[in-house]
């Protein structure tokens, strides 16, 4: 083989394949565009109408609120249930929290994703698409919320999540959460407007609210923000899940990839030119002999 | 039996020459065929059960626990585990070290399998199966994914190491001609098996660095990728002492008689080998745990857990490699392999399955069908294995 050309086009190859990576980072959509949704928990008063409504809008359960008594306990979602709302006793009294999927602004799970079934879309939202996904169940291993359900008992299992309603908003409206809640806790707009909203809400009501943004910088930024009037472990938030945003954890090593699948050859390939054990290499044939005394085919 | 049968070049007679190595040979009734035999009709039983009525028919997966045994022992362990082919290959064919030639072949054959089946057990643990070829077609890259670049190694890694043992199936078909053009190929793909090796290995660390919030602290770290490279290789190293050993009695007749002799030299050499990996490996865990200043964490249960892992199965069995090496002594090799390989087994399981939530108040523990699927695996690759070395001339070395 022609080691200067194949050298040449192990260059090439090589360069392209970074060359790719970077223009993957610089095309991070304009983080203005996307849309979420802002919680404010002082205002909810645990209605459940959310819950109604996402579950009569998605073919999910839709709960029975006034008898089920499901607030006494703190629930999780689940393939059934994409958002709910959970009571916290807190040093202000009774809060009450919806929880669904955060829609990350760099979402662990769509950058799990073999398949790319779990996505972050241009909007906002993060999808999940079953002619993709493969059931790797990944995306439940990333996700630092927990969020993508697995249907465990079906022959033909669907990842379960929240996706802000996607299809509604393609034709202009608002998620349907956001439209039943009767006390304006749901905030519909874009992540930006939205933080602006809350920015607004804890500098003129100082005292009502802690001084903290939930999901402005955590995890890198998430669709969902939340304001509270008490510290965020209160209403069991975590609040150990860093500002990192997760991609960049796996980042890295996937950087190093191309160097190992170029640099790595190379390395080996000389160090191969460079052993010598003192017998003669037959031509064309690699493969030394174990046995020097069979000559079949060290003699060509 | 007439191998010439193959040679004649018609397509009838190749035809009945694999038909008549398809049957059995040797006794029926062995200790293991009675053992595995059940064990592998009751794993297929399950798993129709499983594709019936779904993963958690069977298994004790959650919503919290995604990832159980099927996962984090078939898979992320048993690659481990099958690390000594691309070690092997290393030191034989780009070092050129022949003292180890003579188990090549082997070595080889074992990561087949072990990819080969941890492929398919993996078909099992997906939840929709039938889309398995999305990372390979189509509009379904996910670039950014550990995972797709593990689903594209295992193949390419598969087929690598098809074509490092296609000489000895040639051998066995006595096509002459074909055997020397592959075993022309043989140092190009063992330069692509040894860089898929190392990036697939650490690959399956890379997979949990996302999962940092889950993880207990002592067994995530940003060097997992790192961590996992390094300990496939000693854990490679002590799967071909144990799996030599036990061949060695098994296949007696099989061997050579100057290999049996020739293996202990072998296995001097590559308990050196792991005797140095590992008090690398173990350099690298102590220096991570000092850098984080762990030590508070070492006051409860996980703490406990984690010296039985680092001090009881790594540095006791590396101090032993290098003691048995040093005073020749066999047996303690053969102990310290064992360790090794419970070492490397802890690890992997700490990392996707023990201390994966280990916050959580109810942990996951397999069912019974769960281990019973886990051991159909093993033994139907060791099946395999056996019908491949009574008939493949894989324990020869004079090729």
């Amino acid at each position: 083989m022609d080691r200067r050309g194949f050298l040449k086009t192990s260059l090439v190859v090589g360069a392209a394949a970074l060359s790719s990576n970077e223009t993957n980072a610089q095309e991070t959509r304009d983080p203005e565009e996307f849309v979420g949704i802002l919680v404010d928990t002082t205002r909810c008063i645990g209605c459940r109408a959310c819950e109604v409504a996402c579950g009569e809008e998605h073919d999910l359960l839709v709960p029975d609120v006034l008898n089920d008594g499901a607030l006494e306990e703190h629930r999780k979602t689940s393939v059934k249930q994409w958002t709910l709302v959970n009571k916290y006793e807190t040093e202000k009294g009774n809060v009450f929290v919806k929880r669904q999927c955060m829609h990350c602004y760099q979402a662990a799970c769509a950058t799990a994703c073999p398949t790319e079934a779990m996505k972050k879309t241009e909007q906002g939202p993060v999808t999940w698409n079953g002619n993709k996904c493969i059931g790797c169940r990944y995306c439940m291993v990333s996700c630092p919320f927990e969020m993508p359900k697995f249907e465990y008992n079906e022959w033909n299992p669907k990842l379960q999540k929240c996706t802000m309603c996607f299809e509604r908003l393609e034709e202009g409206q608002k998620p349907a959460c956001v439209e039943a809640c009767p006390t304006d806790t749901l905030m519909f707009g874009t992540r930006v407007k939205n933080l602006e909203i809350s920015r607004h809400r804890i500098y003129s009501h100082p005292d009502e609210y802690v001084h903290h943004i939930y999901g402005e910088h955590e995890v890198g930024g998430t669709g969902y923000i939340y304001l509270s009037a008490v510290p965020f472990e209160q209403l069991g938030f975590r609040t150990d899940l860093g500002d990192i945003p997760y991609p960049e954890y796996t980042k890295e090593f996937l950087y190093a990839v191309p160097m190992v699948l170029f640099g790595v050859p190379a390395f080996l390939l000389g160090l191969n030119a460079l052993a010598d054990n003192g017998k003669p290499v037959p031509e064309g044939e690699f493969e030394l002999e174990f046995d020097p005394e069979n000559e079949g085919e060290s003699d060509e | 039996m007439n191998k010439d049968v193959a040679i004649t070049g018609s397509f009838g007679n190749f035809f009945r020459f694999v038909i008549q190595e398809m049957k059995p040979r040797g006794p029926w009734l062995t200790p293991f065929n009675i053992i595995s035999i059940p064990v592998i009709l009751v794993g297929i039983a399950i798993l129709c059960f499983r594709f019936v009525y779904g993963l958690g028919s069977v298994t004790n997966l959650s919503q919290e626990s995604p990832w159980g045994l099927w996962m984090g022992f078939d898979v992320v362990t048993g690659v481990a585990l099958a690390g000594g082919a691309y070690v092997i290959t290393f030191v034989v064919y780009v070092m050129k070290v022949d003292k180890y030639h003579a188990i090549v072949r082997v070595t080889v054959l074992n990561g087949l399998l072990a990819y080969c089946f941890y492929g398919a057990a993996l078909l099992f643990d997906i939840g929709r199966p039938w889309n398995a070829a999305n990372p390979y077609i189509g509009n379904n890259f996910g670039f950014s994914s550990v995972l797709f670049l593990i689903c594209w190694h295992f193949l390419l890694y598969m087929v690598a190491e098809f074509v490092e043992f296609s000489p000895v199936i040639a051998e066995w078909l006595h096509w002459e001609k074909a055997k020397k053009i592959l075993k022309k190929l043989t140092l190009g793909t063992v330069v692509l098996g040894i860089t898929l090796s190392i990036l697939h290995q650490s690959g399956l660390g890379a997979l949990f660095l996302m999962a940092k919030p889950k993880i207990h602290p002592l067994w995530w770290s940003q060097f997992i990728p790192i961590l996992f490279f390094v300990s496939s290789i000693y854990g490679g190293l002590a799967m071909i002492i144990f799996e030599g050993t036990i061949s060695h009695r098994v296949f007696k007749l099989l061997i050579p008689p100057n290999h049996h002799h020739h293996f202990n030299d072998i296995v001097f050499g590559l308990a050196k080998g792991a005797a140095i990996t590992m008090f690398v490996y173990y350099f690298f865990k102590a220096l991570l745990f000092i850098h984080d200043k762990q030590w508070d964490m070492l006051n409860d249960g996980w703490g406990l857990w984690f010296l039985v892992e680092v001090l009881g199965f790594v540095l006791v069995p590396a101090l032993m490699f290098a003691f048995g090496f040093k005073h020749r002594s066999l047996n303690i090799i053969k102990i310290a392999a064992v360790m090794a390989l419970i070492g490397i087994i802890l690890n992997r399981l700490n990392v996707s399955v023990i201390a994966f939530n280990w916050y959580a108040d109810v942990h996951y523990f397999p069912t019974w069908q769960e281990i019973v699927v886990t051991l159909m695996v093993i033994f139907s690759e060791i099946w395999v294995f056996r019908w491949f070395v009574t008939r493949l001339p894989v324990f020869d070395s004079d090729h």
